[in-house]
């Protein structure tokens, strides 16, 4: 740090900040493309399992590698290009999708002091960046000129806009109940084991919190945005190798990310369920374990949504529940149980 | 009207869903049904219609005598025979190809075959590489018959008594 710091001190002064900032990003994001690979074997794993399967079980011990395989292929696989397509927008659509599903991650607390950026407004910030995604998917079925990914883009852009309404509505009661905008703030007004979290008070916005996360990574019964028995493969038709991938990437990365907020505003974060076991990561990322194996049994278990279904889901039950449940915990605040929400 | 708010309450606590995700949940635990195949084999039926075989006495001398009656019964027509008068005066085949291409493994020839000459064996993983490597010639299906012939006889006389 200081050797750099004496080398190029004087043309570029916070060359120590920069080399450290980028450190920890290295930090968070490998993990995570860990996480993310290791998602998509979990998934196979579980719901072979679920149907009486064993899943990947070739490549390695247990099909363990069996991600670093589908890796190489994509990787070697060509790219095609459509002719009838926009190239350069063609291209800026998985990177749109990726790039907010990994930005989201900077202000996200791993402790109380493991956070890349500790900034206030950090779940507005999060909430803008998995709105941006969105136009990676639309971008992407634009580009390609293909009625399937057209419409596949189409179905998932109303979706995500008609889901992120009741999940913003979800976060405006952890919001009342912290005070706060702040994720680590957020947890530490969960503090005080199980009883403390801020599922109980707000069960039902969990619930909805929860399956609008569902619906908000196009993850099965809301993946009518693939569709693969009408649109073939929705927004990702003409994709190939690896900017297939990458929109793969985005989507796991995506449940993760949603899984985590769940845990850091539900559920308590870093916090221990019981005062004898210390807080610590380790919490956190069985609560977000426990959730991603939700998405995973959801996928198992669920048929698909019809479209108007969904729409009439996002529209009609969970935005009023949120909304009244909004109204009975501020009621509930001016009274003498106000304890119970903060 | 009564039972209207029952089927509201129900969906709200999403009774059905989680009754759904009971069933997966219970299954994810059940033991699992896959064959690791190379390793592990489902049983086989004496009766498994697999690769075609031509089989001999012991004494060595082919059973096949030329009938052509397998080559009338194939619904595919996937055999050609062709016959000839040896020294000895018995009838023999100078070709017998079966094009396992054509073949739908009926065993309408093992059923229609007097002397038991053309059978179907409990082989099933063997492939071609290329055009013409599946239509099997008279050698060949003698060589696949001299191979199986323990496996062949005991099939064929666990199912005696039905024949």
């Amino acid at each position: 740090m200081e050797y750099l710091a004496t080398l190029f001190g004087s043309y570029w002064p916070n060359i120590e900040l920069t080399a450290w900032t980028l450190m920890k990003i290295v930090a968070i994001v490998a993990p995570l493309m860990i996480g993310v690979a290791y998602l998509t074997y979990a998934e196979r794993k579980i719901i072979g399992y679920m149907q009486v399967r064993m899943g990947p079980n070739r490549v390695g011990y247990f099909g363990l590698l069996q991600p670093m395989a589908d890796g190489i292929k994509l990787l070697m696989k060509e790219i095609v290009l459509p002719t009838a397509s926009n190239k350069g927008l063609f291209l800026l659509g998985p990177v749109l999708a990726i790039a907010p599903a990994f930005a989201a991650w900077a202000v996200i607390p791993f402790d109380a002091t493991l956070v890349l950026a500790d900034i206030d407004a950090g779940l507005l910030y999060v909430l803008a960046m998995t709105s941006i995604a969105v136009y990676g998917v639309i971008i992407a079925g634009w580009a390609s000129n293909s009625k399937y990914a057209f419409l596949g883009s189409l179905r998932s852009a109303a979706q995500i806009v008609s889901y992120e309404i009741a999940m913003g509505f979800c976060l405006v009661g952890v919001l009342m109940c912290a005070n706060s905008l702040n994720l680590g703030k957020i947890v530490l007004g969960q503090e005080g084991g199980l009883l403390h979290w801020y599922f109980l008070p707000l069960f039902p916005l969990f619930i909805v919190y929860f399956i609008s996360a569902v619906a908000e990574t196009n993850r099965a019964p809301f993946d009518v945005a693939e569709g693969e028995s009408e649109i073939v493969a929705g927004f990702h038709v003409e994709y190939s190798g690896m900017a297939f991938a990458i929109f793969f990437l985005a989507e796991y990365a995506n449940i993760w990310l949603v899984c985590t907020l769940g845990a850091l505003m539900f559920l308590g974060g870093w916090l221990s369920p019981v005062s004898f076991l210390p807080d610590g990561i380790w919490w956190l990322l069985i609560k977000m374990a426990f959730l991603v194996f939700f998405f995973l049994w959801f996928r198992a278990t669920f048929p698909r949504y019809r479209y108007d279904q969904i729409m009439r889901l996002g529209w009609k039950v969970f935005i009023p529940i949120t909304i009244v449940w909004i109204v009975v915990v501020g009621g509930m605040m001016q009274t003498d149980y106000a304890h119970w929400f903060h | 009207m009564f039972k209207q708010i029952k089927d509201t309450l129900g969906s709200l606590m999403l009774v059905e869903l989680l009754k759904g995700l009971a069933v997966t949940g219970r299954y994810f635990f059940a033991p699992k049904m896959t064959i690791r195949y190379p390793e592990e084999r489902t049983p086989q039926s004496n009766r498994f219609r697999g690769l075609h075989a031509l089989r001999r006495y012991p004494n060595g001398e082919e059973r096949c005598i030329a009938c052509k009656l397998c080559e009338a019964v194939c619904p595919a027509m996937a055999i050609t025979i062709e016959s000839e008068q040896r020294e000895d005066n018995t009838r023999r085949t100078t070709r017998y190809d079966i094009d396992l291409t054509k073949c739908i493994f009926c065993g309408l020839c093992e059923e229609s075959c007097p002397v038991d000459s053309i059978v179907e064996t409990r082989v099933f993983d063997y492939h071609g590489e290329q055009r013409g490597d599946l239509l099997y010639t008279k050698d060949m299906l003698l060589a696949v018959g001299d191979k199986h012939e323990k496996q062949i006889a005991a099939d064929r006389a666990q199912d005696k008594k039905y024949r």
